[in-house]
């Protein structure tokens, strides 16, 4: 029991804590959309691409989440712009501007001299360390990303379900298509320093994957992925006290266990379910 | 969106466009650098229930797609409900080809039919009790009652398309732009569509969908618009069965007569269709 409560009396941890659990719920909520959506690996991109506007926020001594955000936010739209453009697959386009991006990052970070062990923190996430400004910035974002989402969450969900039905009856799908990768660009920020680049996708995709696998609507799949997402987040952010281990790696581990109890053990797709005739 | 009118096309039915819910001229329209339909000029009065008849590949979904403001025309003008295309996209209700809907999406049947009143609504509203009546009038119509907590992927066939039909019920329309309805159901859930479809023309609802079922069309329709690329013809529903206007649109192409399925192969006419629009006019069009 004190291994738990201990923990909770410093301030780094608190701190910790709050940012993680953030990051598990705004990831989740968003991360719902992007599943349904296909757009996990658009998620991927962005979170690779904001990358070297860390790098550059580091150099320049600014907080790394307007540096992290604008280029993340950048390249957010200039993939959804691309793939309504150019005569290319949308995979295709993800990978030629997120690769790009990303080695942008790596040339910047090891052009560096000198010690650049919290840049690293930003590849594998190393939430333990977290200011109270970042803190801060973490709450505004995550207030905005959440306030969007409350006020177009069925706009959101109907140009997700049928962009043709929803468009032909006058909602803005192109616009909530652009609004939406700005959603995603601001979740990936939010959770940068909690499981880090390399990571972020999971806490994007893994929880609501998860509560897919156990409900067939979508507000309680959204709850559902929320109470995973922050409970992840605070279970794997104790882990990483203890064993003294990357936070992202614990946080994104836990998550990914519950996914395959879920899976071999939940009601409809586990080993346990009675097997129903197959619907298409 | 449409060019300002410099002179009256030469094929424009100027005369039909005042009680024209959706009107057409001269449109060319199609994706990447295919046309899929080519110069086609057509007006549907209100209140009318049009059939799009023609083969696989003849534009019809393209067809839908531009009245429904999806598609910008490459040349030509349109007119919905006496404005351009998706202006008045709230009156309008479009339902796609089954094929495009992800049916493993979590949502429930009531879920999908509320969608419907989504656009209505605005954002921050959060659906109200006039809504949840619009919602069980329309599941109570197409008989799903009793699915409203189903997910979708569920159900079967022709009980999706009964749910996608409720979706347009839901938001009251003027104008209804249904991809394939009645497609691969059974004959009961047809009727009962079809019913619908009927009863929603007759309180001046315009209703136009896209079938593959000759038979159908023919019966239950009131007007049919035959397309091959090119608008063949256009007029009362009887007139899809007249052999030089089914050999012109569908040319080689394999057509569905209510259970038979034939196969028109009259090599003069193929690829020659549309040279000349046919364009029936009635006094009194059957409904």
């Amino acid at each position: 029991m004190d291994a738990v409560l201990d923990p909770l009396s410093f301030p780094f941890f608190q701190r910790a804590l709050l940012a993680s659990a953030l990051a598990g719920v705004v990831c989740a909520v968003v991360g719902s959309y992007v599943v349904l959506k296909g757009l996990a690996f658009i998620g991927d991109a962005v979170a690779h691409a904001a990358f070297p506007g860390v790098v550059v926020a580091y150099i320049v001594g600014g907080p790394y989440i307007i540096g992290g955000g604008i280029a993340a936010f950048a390249t957010a739209i200039s993939i959804g712009w691309i793939s309504r453009r150019a005569h290319l697959r949308v995979d295709t386009a993800i990978g030629v501007v997120f690769a790009g991006a990303f080695a942008l990052g790596i040339f910047l970070y090891s052009a560096i001299k000198g010690f650049v062990g919290d840049l690293f923190g930003f590849l594998v996430g190393n939430v333990l360390s977290i200011g109270v400004d970042d803190l801060v910035g973490l709450l505004v974002l995550a207030a905005i990303v959440l306030g969007v989402v409350a006020v177009l969450w069925k706009e959101l969900l109907y140009a997700t379900f049928d962009p043709l039905g929803a468009a032909a009856s006058g909602l803005p799908v192109g616009g909530l298509e652009y609004l939406f990768l700005g959603l995603v660009a601001l979740t990936i920020v939010i959770s940068l320093q909690a499981v880090g680049i390399i990571l972020v996708v999971a806490m994007l995709v893994t929880p609501a994957a998860t509560a897919q696998l156990l409900t067939v609507r979508f507000s309680r799949l959204v709850g559902l992925a929320v109470l995973i997402g922050a409970g992840s987040a605070v279970v794997g952010l104790y882990l990483s006290y203890w064993f003294d281990v990357a936070s992202g790696a614990t946080i994104v581990l836990a998550q990914s266990a519950l996914f395959l109890i879920v899976l071999l053990l939940g009601p409809n797709s586990g080993l346990l379910a009675r097997r129903r005739p197959a619907v298409t | 969106m449409s060019a300002p009118q410099t002179r009256p096309h030469e094929h424009e039915p100027g005369h039909q466009r005042a009680h024209s819910d959706v009107w057409l001229s001269a449109v060319t329209a199609g994706y990447g650098d295919r046309p899929a339909i080519e110069d086609v000029t057509l007006a549907l009065e209100a209140g009318s229930l049009v059939a799009v008849v023609g083969p696989n590949g003849a534009g019809k979904s393209t067809l839908l797609k531009v009245m429904a403001g999806l598609l910008q025309p490459w040349s030509g003008r349109v007119e919905v409900l006496g404005g351009a295309p998706g202006r008045e996209a709230r009156r309008v209700a479009y339902v796609p080809q089954a094929e495009t809907v992800d049916w493993a999406f979590p949502v429930t049947v009531g879920d999908v039919v509320m969608m419907g009143r989504y656009p209505l609504l605005g954002p921050l509203r959060r659906p109200g009790s006039l809504d949840r009546r619009h919602v069980d009038e329309a599941l109570e119509k197409v008989g799903m009652t009793d699915h409203r907590r189903t997910q979708i992927g569920r159900l079967s066939g022709g009980q999706r398309r009964r749910v996608f039909l409720a979706r347009a019920l839901a938001a009251d329309p003027a104008l209804y732009l249904l991809d394939e309805p009645v497609t691969g159901i059974d004959a009961t859930t047809q009727d009962d569509l079809m019913d619908i479809l009927v009863a929603e023309s007759g309180r001046g609802r315009t209703v136009v969908a896209t079938t593959h079922d000759l038979a159908t069309a023919a019966q239950r329709f009131g007007r049919v618009a035959a397309i091959n690329r090119r608008l063949i013809a256009y007029g009362p529903a009887s007139l899809i069965l007249d052999p030089e206007i089914l050999s012109r649109t569908y040319g080689g192409h394999l057509l569905v007569l209510g259970n038979q399925t034939v196969v028109l192969d009259d090599a003069h006419h193929h690829d020659q269709a549309g040279e000349g629009e046919i364009h029936y006019h009635e006094e009194s069009p059957r409904r």
